[in-house]
């Protein structure tokens, strides 16, 4: 008889599943308060100005959520050193050569669906597959950017050092106008990567039924004992 | 009360025009509030126009509309204009000195070979570069050669308004004479760059004052622009800010709540990404600005305000992606794609999970029924 044995493994820390969920929470937040910001929406009463503030409270969620996020992100960073092997920061630089063999694996039969004709259990992806490595590497990056040029745009209203350090970058993009583009712009790069993401999540649950979806939650996955000896 | 031998100050040309020492202790007043300087600082203004000869000025005009000068002219203290302007600092500006042609050119040059290294330099507009500067030449040179002469003995270079500054109209899309900001030609001078569309009156008086009386230029920002006018949205001092954090909008111009005077942020206004000092000096005497005129600030003092979209709503051009295109349009375009990748993905998966699956139930059943066996 031939039967599958499965075992559980334990792959995403709680560090990491804490950052996961607020890093969305915030993005979807920033998200929808940035877009609040860009095109107020026409409310009208006729109270007097003196006893409204929800533009001003659209702003300051905005703010305060733009804080949480540069937290966990840090605290995702200390993390990358930090934590287990599934959440090391050589994860998210797949460029030596079994990052590049698995992103070919990843580009052939995760993406263009072409069968495997041998199924190896060497390519079974137990943390990030490369492809995801390097794209989260690329929300880092976009994450980077959305810091500097929105801290900067900030900054001039701040009192803390903290924002104040990135006043330079608006100058240096030649003023708000460009800074905010930017802003904008990569608002929508990282929403890019976030459809996908979640796109992908979905079908690798789907197609190997491995937890993927939960494991996002409880932090286990499901896979072949097979798979363990080689690990 | 002037020896033949020492040079004419400030204070001497002020009294010999007629003014009171009560007019001119006024004026340093006038001078140390609009640069932002604390009261002790009046001493010191007045002490250093009485004392220090007039630093000769050569004011320069390339490609521009005299806005600049217009604007000066109308700065509120009457010695400004008088003083400063009209009687004994400028050496040389084509638009309000009295000799014209060679005789003009022949005292520019004198100024520049005599206080070499000690006079400074205004310029008014920006400098055409395409097709060797020929779309400005002054007295048969072009606008480049002009600036590098006069550049050389410089003390310093003052950069008015929004043209020498950072280009302005003429170097918007596409700048077809390739016009320059004095910045990025000349690199060996300290530069104060006084952007706007015009700049306020007041605030070239004030730049020019601390250049003149002090001998050093004032405190700069990142950008070159003094601290004491530029650090400011005009949003952040705009007195219809209240309304802005109320969420209270204006849709339309002529709408009621453009006439109730709420915040112009979704009729285009700039003032948030605008550094300037309209909402707290103003212009006109401190009549108005613009806002309070009920029109937004186009932005005027900010780099390539002509390219960063239209002036009348919120969107931001994107320079490459044609003038047209905003982030919203390729954040959509974006979305779309992937959309229909993933419909496209989803489907094909869908195929190959249907392989797989029979696979699965032909392996159960196998299983099964080596179960019963």
């Amino acid at each position: 008889m031939k039967t599958q044995d499965y075992k559980r493994l334990y792959i995403w820390e709680g560090p990491v599943r804490i950052f996961h969920w607020i890093n969305a929470l915030c993005i979807l937040t920033l998200t929808i308060t940035g877009f609040l910001i860009a095109d107020p929406p026409a409310i009208m009463s006729g109270d007097e100005a003196s006893h409204r503030y929800w533009f001003g409270i659209v702003r300051f969620i905005h703010f305060t959520a733009a804080y949480l996020f540069v937290a966990v992100m840090i605290l995702r960073i200390y993390w990358a050193f930090a934590g287990n092997r599934y959440a090391h920061w050589r994860n998210f630089l797949p460029f030596n050569k079994k990052g590049l063999q698995n992103m070919l694996h990843v580009l052939k039969h995760d993406i263009l669906l072409i069968p495997e004709r041998k199924p190896g259990l060497s390519s079974v992806n137990i943390g990030h597959n490369a492809v995801a490595g390097l794209a989260y590497l690329l929300m880092f990056l976009l994450a980077l950017v959305m810091v500097f040029t929105g801290f900067g745009l900030f900054s001039n209203n701040a009192s803390w050092w903290f924002p104040k350090m990135f006043a330079w970058v608006p100058a240096a993009l030649g003023g708000d106008f460009m800074a905010r583009t930017i802003h904008h712009l990569s608002m929508w790069l990282i929403w890019f990567i976030v459809f996908v993401h979640v796109y992908l999540v979905l079908f690798h649950d789907w197609m190997e039924s491995n937890g993927e979806v939960s494991s996002m939650i409880s932090g286990f996955k499901f896979f072949k004992k097979e798979r363990f000896k080689e690990e | 009360m002037v020896k033949s031998d020492k040079r004419e100050t400030y204070f001497d040309a002020i009294i010999k025009m007629g003014y009171t020492r009560r007019d001119f202790m006024k004026f340093a007043t006038f001078m140390a509030a609009y640069m932002g300087l604390k009261t002790s600082a009046i001493a010191q203004i007045a002490d250093a126009l009485e004392n220090t000869p007039r630093v000769p000025v050569i004011w320069e005009h390339y490609q521009e509309c005299t806005c600049c000068s217009e604007s000066f002219i109308r700065s509120d203290h009457p010695i400004v204009a008088d003083i400063i302007l009209d009687k004994i600092s400028l050496d040389y500006t084509e638009t309000l000195m009295a000799a014209a042609g060679e005789q003009a050119e022949a005292a520019k040059h004198a100024t520049m070979e005599k206080y070499h290294g000690e006079y400074i330099l205004c310029v008014e507009g920006s400098v055409p570069l395409k097709d060797d500067g020929q779309y400005c030449c002054i007295a048969g040179k072009t606008a480049l050669e002009q600036l590098k002469e006069a550049a050389a003995g410089a003390k310093a270079i003052i950069a008015w308004g929004s043209c020498a500054s950072n280009g302005c109209v003429q170097s918007a899309y596409p700048n077809p004479t390739g016009a320059t900001p004095i910045h990025k030609i000349i690199k060996d001078k300290p530069i104060v760059k006084v952007p706007g569309c015009p700049p306020i009156g007041e605030v070239m008086a004030g730049v020019i004052v601390h250049v003149l009386t002090f001998g050093t230029l004032p405190e700069l920002d990142r950008i070159g622009r003094p601290k004491a006018f530029y650090a400011k949205r005009v949003h952040d001092s705009c007195y219809r800010r209240p309304y802005y954090d109320a969420g209270l909008f204006a849709e339309h111009f002529d709408d009621e709540n453009a006439r109730k005077g709420y915040c112009l942020y979704k009729v285009g206004c700039k003032g948030p990404m605008t550094y300037n000092a309209c909402g707290s000096m103003r212009w006109n005497n401190g009549v108005s600005y613009p806002i309070q005129s009920g029109h937004g600030c186009i932005g005027c003092s900010e780099e390539n305000f002509w390219d960063n979209g239209p002036l009348y709503e919120r969107l931001t051009g994107l320079k490459g992606f044609g003038i047209e295109s905003t982030a919203d349009k390729i954040g959509m375009g974006v979305t779309g794609a992937v959309a229909a990748g993933i419909g496209v993905h989803a489907i094909a998966s869908a195929v190959a999970k249907r392989k797989a699956k029979r696979a699965q139930r032909a392996e159960g059943k196998t299983n099964e029924e080596e179960l019963k066996a």
